[in-house]
């Protein structure tokens, strides 16, 4: 690609038309509008409560200071709530890309009767809007018996163990069917040979398939990452004790606490963003990919 | 994707061989089989157990009367009691759809329009192209509840931004306060976020159109509105599908920016608000609410069987 390029490039810089200059005009504008809020929320997180109560949040700063932060981070307990959303979504993480890749496997290197309907289930069952899922969930948590080790209530309610469940019952949908189109294009030759060679299905599907999918579970698991840590709804509503929210659905709790010093809630919404910030400019590529593969098949 | 689509035709013979298919499960072992029924059951059950045998729940319940506290032994089966009172009498429910289809219109067209444009103009060869997608994608990552947090900042009366830009801080707006404007200044908030996604989603499709055709109309002299509009946007089928169901199930789902605001009260009323309410709010009335969640899952079932007609018949075709 690169290489045919090379050449007509001088060419096309030479003309620089009114129209390139107008659409540049049009998408700097667009990208400033659309960063505006985030800038804006950076911002007036730099500054002071007694600077913005007299002079207001539209004014030029007398000073900036990263004392929001730390505030934000000691009176928000925010290490703590950090620390729950991690042991609710690398264990749900991981078990979704292993669960959804089995299937994915299994639906796509092997032909059943039911094949396409199992595929179409999984696939439904993650368009559907949580709140159809939410109610009769909440109460079958109550009834799931769990060692009190795992959870203090007895049962699935109130428990970040819940929370994974329905984190992977729920993406596995959209992981499954991702990773079955990708399995599709690998040529059906090579787990032919590996059969023919003696190999189980454990290892075809272990050491021959997972490793060739390594760039679609990269993409996968960007995305799922982001989405793990954003869930707002199912942690708000299966766990009660406030202290073992996530950091997302946390965040409420902060609004209390921060009531009308919205610097601070500036402050605290940015650290929250943080991590998904960074997935976001770290691994762009991957995130991107894995929402144009799930989405433009077919 | 396209192109890729063509290989597994040869793999997964799905039209002449079924006898094939028969010899080839015969094949396997007595593990294998073992293996893969494990390895296909116990997804399946969890996605089962978790997600479906709940949506069948909330079916169940929604001809009940029960607290959802007792035990099952309190339920009482009331027929579609819940029904006749969600649309006649409960005051919440019109409202909440109205607010929800306004969502659903609002979403469809603004940053629908607005993310196709984006993506016909960033499909080319352009200088920063990078960087301004990079920086259109941006608020895609964040949580709706933060993208509520953020635009608070915005919105709020007392020195906010947008009072401050318009000249109004003496005279305040209060756009999330009044009940008239805040669906419209939360909906501002949301489009914000979906832009980045259906740009995506159509930079993908533009992507995927065979340059060939566009070349044809040009030979034919068709102008670039003409081509666009007469060939690439209809090649674009299946993306327009796809935009219109992630569309709609966004509509569905908004939850998350409502609560964070004001619990959904005031003007900014949902179907999901209603439906959570009976859980974490003060209603408790879990047959009402799940006579809203299949409210939810019938709207919804409609455009997911859409969804999958679009594309699993590709499959079924070959």
């Amino acid at each position: 690609m690169t290489a045919t390029l090379e050449r007509p490039a001088p060419a096309r810089k030479r003309t620089v038309t009114p129209a390139r200059i107008a659409l540049h005009v049009f998408l700097v504008l667009t990208c400033l509008m659309t960063l505006a809020p985030l800038l804006w929320a950076v911002y007036a997180s730099l500054r002071t409560y007694e600077d913005t109560s007299v002079n207001g949040y539209f004014s030029i700063a007398k000073s900036l200071t990263f004392e929001n932060f730390a505030k934000a981070w000691e009176i928000g307990d925010l290490p703590h709530f950090y620390w729950n959303t991690l042991l609710i979504t690398i264990p749900a993480l991981v078990v979704t890309l292993l669960l959804s890749s089995m299937v994915a496997f299994g639906v796509s290197r092997f032909s059943f009767k039911f094949n396409i309907a199992l595929l179409m289930l999984f696939t439904a069952g993650n368009l559907l809007p949580q709140q159809v899922i939410v109610t009769p969930l909440w109460r079958l948590y109550r009834l799931i018996v769990v060692p009190e080790w795992v959870s203090e209530s007895g049962s699935l309610i109130d428990s970040q163990l819940g929370v994974i469940l329905i984190h992977i019952a729920f993406q596995m949908g959209f992981c499954t069917f991702v990773l079955s189109n990708y399995m599709k294009t690998i040529p059906y030759e090579l787990t032919e040979a590996a059969r023919v060679d003696g190999a189980s299905v454990f290892r075809q599907y272990w050491q021959l398939t997972l490793p060739l999918c390594r760039p679609v579970l990269a993409a996968l698991a960007t995305l799922e990452f982001t989405w793990i840590y954003n869930d707002f709804l199912w942690a708000l509503v299966l766990i009660q004790d406030g202290d073992k929210m996530p950091v997302t659905s946390a965040l409420q709790n902060l609004k209390g606490t921060f009531f009308t010093d919205n610097n601070l809630i500036a402050a605290g919404s940015l650290l929250v963003a943080l991590p998904t910030l960074v997935v976001f400019f770290v691994l762009q590529r991957q995130f991107v990919g894995g929402l144009t593969l799930g989405s433009t098949k077919g | 994707m396209t192109a890729v689509q063509e290989k597994p035709k040869a793999v997964a013979p799905s039209g002449p061989p079924p006898r094939r298919r028969g010899k080839r499960a015969t094949a396997l072992a007595g593990t294998d089989k073992l293996v893969l029924a494990l390895m296909l059951g116990i997804p399946t059950i969890v996605h089962l157990l978790f997600v479906w045998i709940p949506t069948l729940g909330s079916v169940a319940l929604s001809f009940s009367e029960w607290n959802g506290i007792g035990g099952f032994e309190d339920i009482e089966w009331i027929g579609v009691g819940n029904y006749v009172e969600i649309f006649t009498e409960y005051p919440r429910f019109w409202p909440a759809v109205q607010h929800n289809l306004i969502w659903l219109v609002f979403l469809l067209v603004v940053p629908t329009s607005a993310g196709l444009l984006l993506a016909v103009l960033l499909d080319r060869e352009l200088r920063f192209s990078r960087i301004y997608q990079s920086a259109l994608y941006l608020p895609m990552v964040l949580s709706l509840a933060l993208v509520g947090f953020i635009w608070q900042l915005i919105y709020t009366p007392d020195g906010g931004l947008l009072n401050s830009l318009l000249g109004l801080s003496a005279n305040p707006v209060d756009w999330i306060g009044d009940s008239d404007i805040n669906l419209y200044a939360v909906l501002v908030a949301a489009a914000w976020r979906h832009t980045g996604y259906i740009m995506l989603l159509y930079l993908a499709g533009l992507k995927s159109v065979d340059p060939a055709l566009k070349e044809a109309a040009a030979l034919d002299g068709a102008s670039s509105a003409q081509t666009f509009f007469r060939v690439t946007f209809p090649v674009m089928k299946p993306v327009n599908i796809v935009v219109l169901v992630v569309t709609v199930i966004e509509a569905l789902r908004a939850f998350d920016i409502v609560y964070v605001i004001n619990k959904g009260r005031n003007g900014l009323e949902l179907l999901s608000v209603l439906v959570t309410d009976n859980i974490i709010g003060e209603a408790s009335r879990i047959g009402r609410g799940s006579a809203v969640a299949v409210v939810l899952l019938t709207i919804s079932l409609g455009f997911i069987i859409t969804y999958l007609y679009q594309v699993f018949s590709k499959e079924n075709r070959t």
